[in-house]
């Protein structure tokens, strides 16, 4: 193998690649070869970096010294200064918020240095396109380890004392699952990995798979053998994410090639092999029954689980499915030991599984928050540090109102919790959950109760409508949440949403219903009084429930800061805003359509919304 | 209905070696390649497979993915993940429905545009996103809709 003095390693995650980090990585080859430096650096395209909101990104290594924002015009001077003189180029560096010097390296950027990189272990080091790179970095040693000098039951031993729980949302010790599955007697197991990441602000499966797929495809294998009798894998994929389809089969080739995957692995009798299958865009074939039902070519209709899928899943058959994440965790544990494991995180899991919760967790976090990407943390650290320290604080100074976990089915942690330490027990206890890491970050300007709305709008759409309480109930609490949102709510229709939230919860057939309703209940509960202003007073606090505004110019700034330039009235798509250039100008309140576009285009401060 | 489109149909069944568990991947290459899903592949794939039809109009009604009306040339989706509805995707969708003159879910008259919304993306980085074919955009201002939606009218 072929070594270089430097290696370029361009993001190449979704959101880099829509940034052009493809062209960055073009103009980096014309250069290097214009200053014949071939032989000396290479370009390297790798996974997500996690520091997306930062993109197109490019870390040149050994030395780790990042460059963000990139543009192919930089490309020059980064290339003739670093590469052939040797100064990183200060002008292209990171700057935290409010300070004024750039931060080179890499590991001392606060949004990289207080991770804990289990899961990402190969984020931003290897091309997820190139098996070798895997290899490389210890992949497939861990398999190579259990099939050379482990039984069965001594790998399922060693997941249940590491504490592993799902990183899927619902925190099932991932040992305890394995151990019952393999339990069951039967010739024909299956294993899946749900890749089905539906939670809207998620995105911890999509980097995961698109940066390092062995990793997950190991892990699987890992399970298999421990388990045992498994015939076949599968992984579901969400059809939104295409680059992650493609690099999971290029992964699978690659590894049948090398004899990975097939028959006689390793030259042992373990036989593996495994299938992608495409989601088709349906949220609630993320429940473990119903992404079995859509395997097997059908509508993805969840069952209640009097039988566990471990015992009757895909086509009857005992299967054990784990998420992206949870995969990934298991070559790490295999290698270093569950002691390891066990030593980062919360509470203790020697005798009882739910008794802590170990290891890292993935975030991604995004939102009204500076830093936004994917972050991996111990489990125990506050939401304070994710969100201050890792994440920068909030965007334009803002003020923190609110942090989102768990998608549709957690809920709202207002600013008065944010020192909670998060793990699967306590996020409960305050209403919301872990869910499979989404963190969405709320400020000031955005409403409790248009957001409540919002997720209650999601899971009504992505019902499958099989149960009545699902299907019907959460129809009629979005009825209120309009009505409430559009100036029509009545004092009454708060207990009435709770008494409907407690009905759903209890009488739904799956976790979509069961939990549709925590974002609602969570906001009624920290922000009652943000409902209580759209009920009584017909305000809405933070400005964003269109019904209850009005916009007004403020002529005095229109004028005497702005000239009466006039954009807003360009803009303005119901001809609402009369007024001449230089002059003031007004908005016409009949034609007003409430949109909201002169406030965002006036860049003198003189619309206001009341 | 043509030759071309029949041998096209048994072409993708057979692409999944006919079975009825993999209808859905079959119908996932339809709507790839012809943009909906044609009623007379559907009837082919249904022969092919011996999945009934009915139940092929369930899977293709359940799941959003699939669309039994023909799209524009160019599908955009706005993200509603929650990191671009609180950073304004609803205004952008209105932006697009004023610019394009239709509403969401609908496809212009010329065929060239249609307008949907998706599930989150997962570039939730880079919120609000438009995604226009398999381009992703992102953060997508509502002053640069015209922009945007310009750049791919006559191509």
């Amino acid at each position: 193998m072929k070594s270089y003095r430097l290696q370029l390693m361009v993001c190449a995650g979704t959101g880099c690649v829509s940034n052009h980090s493809f062209e960055i990585k073009d103009a980096l080859e014309k250069e290097i070869a214009k200053h014949k430096l071939q032989t000396e650096a290479e370009v390297v395209t790798t996974g997500c970096n996690g520091f997306c909101g930062a993109g197109p990104l490019v870390v040149v290594q050994p030395d780790g010294i990042f460059y963000q924002m990139l543009k192919v015009s930089d490309i020059p001077l980064l290339v003739e200064e670093h590469l052939l003189k040797g100064r990183p180029v200060k002008k292209l560096m990171y700057v935290p918020p409010k300070e004024e010097a750039p931060i080179p390296k890499m590991s001392n950027i606060p949004f990289f240095s207080d991770q804990t990189l289990v899961a990402l272990r190969n984020r931003g080091m290897i091309d997820p396109e190139n098996i070798n790179d895997y290899i490389a970095r210890g992949g497939y040693k861990a398999l190579a380890k259990v099939l050379m000098s482990m039984t069965p039951d001594e790998v399922l031993q060693e997941i249940k004392k590491s504490g592993l729980r799902g990183r899927g949302g619902g925190g099932f010790p991932t040992g305890i699952k394995w151990e019952t599955c393999k339990r069951i007697q039967s010739d024909t197991k299956y294993v899946i990995c749900n890749a089905d990441e539906g939670d809207p602000g998620a995105f911890m499966d999509r980097s995961i798979i698109e940066g390092d797929p062995h990793s997950v495809i190991e892990g699987m294998m890992i399970g298999a053998y421990a388990i045992q009798n498994i015939c076949e894998g599968y992984i579901y994929v969400r059809m939104e994410y295409p680059l992650a389809i493609k690099r999971f089969n290029i992964a699978i080739e690659q590894a049948k090639e090398y004899g990975l995957l097939g028959e006689k692995i390793f030259d042992t009798d373990f036989n593996f092999d495994i299938k992608v299958r495409r989601g088709a865009g349906a949220f609630v074939c993320g429940e473990s029954t119903a992404l079995m039902t859509s395997i097997e070519g059908n509508p993805g209709e969840p069952r209640a689980k009097y039988i566990h899928t471990v015992e009757k899943g895909l086509w009857d058959k005992p299967t054990c499915l784990n998420n992206v994440e949870t995969w990934t965790n298991v070559p790490p544990i295999i290698l270093k030991g569950a002691e390891w494991f066990s030593s980062i995180g919360t509470g203790d899991v020697t005798h009882d599984a739910w008794g802590g919760s170990k290891g890292t967790k993935v975030f991604s976090l995004a939102g009204k928050v500076n830093n936004t990407g994917l972050v991996e943390v111990p489990m125990g650290i506050t939401l304070r540090d994710i969100i201050f320290n890792i994440g920068g604080g909030i965007r334009d100074g803002k003020k923190f109102k609110a942090v989102q976990t768990g998608g549709p089915s957690g809920g709202f942690i207002p600013e008065n919790l944010i020192n909670l330490p998060v793990d699967y027990e306590e996020l409960t206890k305050v209403g919301s959950m872990m869910g499979s890491g989404g963190m969405v970050v709320m400020d000031e300007d955005n409403c409790m109760v248009d957001m409540a709305k919002y997720f209650l709008k999601f899971t009504q759409e992505e019902s499958c409508g099989k149960c009545i309480p699902c299907r019907e109930g959460t129809k009629r609490m979005l009825d209120i949440l309009e009505n409430i949102t559009s100036g029509k709510g009545k004092e009454e229709d708060l207990n009435l949403l709770e008494e409907l939230s407690n009905v759903i919860v209890e009488s739904s057939l799956c976790a979509l219903g069961g939990s549709a309703p925590n974002p609602v209940l969570t906001t009624l509960k920290y922000f009652r009084e943000e409902y209580e202003a759209h009920v009584k007073d017909k305000k809405c606090p933070a400005r964003v429930c269109k019904q209850l505004l009005t916009y007004t110019i403020d002529e005095k700034q229109c004028v005497e800061v702005g000239h009466g330039c006039g954009v807003c009235k360009k803009n303005c798509p119901d001809n609402a805003i009369i007024g001449e250039i230089k002059k003031a100008h007004h908005i016409d309140q009949n034609k007003c359509g409430k949109c909201g576009v002169c406030y965002d285009v006036c860049r003198f401060n003189a619309i206001r919304v009341e | 209905m043509s030759a071309e489109i029949l041998t096209k149909a048994k072409e993708i069944a057979k692409r999944w070696k006919n079975k009825p568990e993999n209808i859905i991947e079959m119908m996932h290459d339809v709507q790839n390649e012809f943009n909906y899903l044609p009623k007379e592949i559907l009837e082919t794939l249904s022969k092919e497979t011996t999945v009934p039809i009915a139940r092929i109009y369930n899977i293709a009604t359940f799941y959003n993915a699939f669309s039994l009306k023909p799209k524009g040339k160019h599908k955009i989706c706005v993200c509603m993940g929650t990191p671009c509805h609180a950073l304004g995707a609803p205004k952008v969708v209105s932006a697009l429905e004023r610019e394009l003159k239709i509403k969401c879910g609908e496809t212009t008259e010329d065929m060239q545009f249609s307008l949907d919304i998706s599930g989150c993306v997962g570039t939730c980085g880079l919120a609000p996103v438009v995604i226009i074919g398999d381009e992703l955009y992102g953060p997508v201002g509502i002053q640069g809709v015209p922009k945007l939606v310009n750049k791919y009218k006559n191509k």
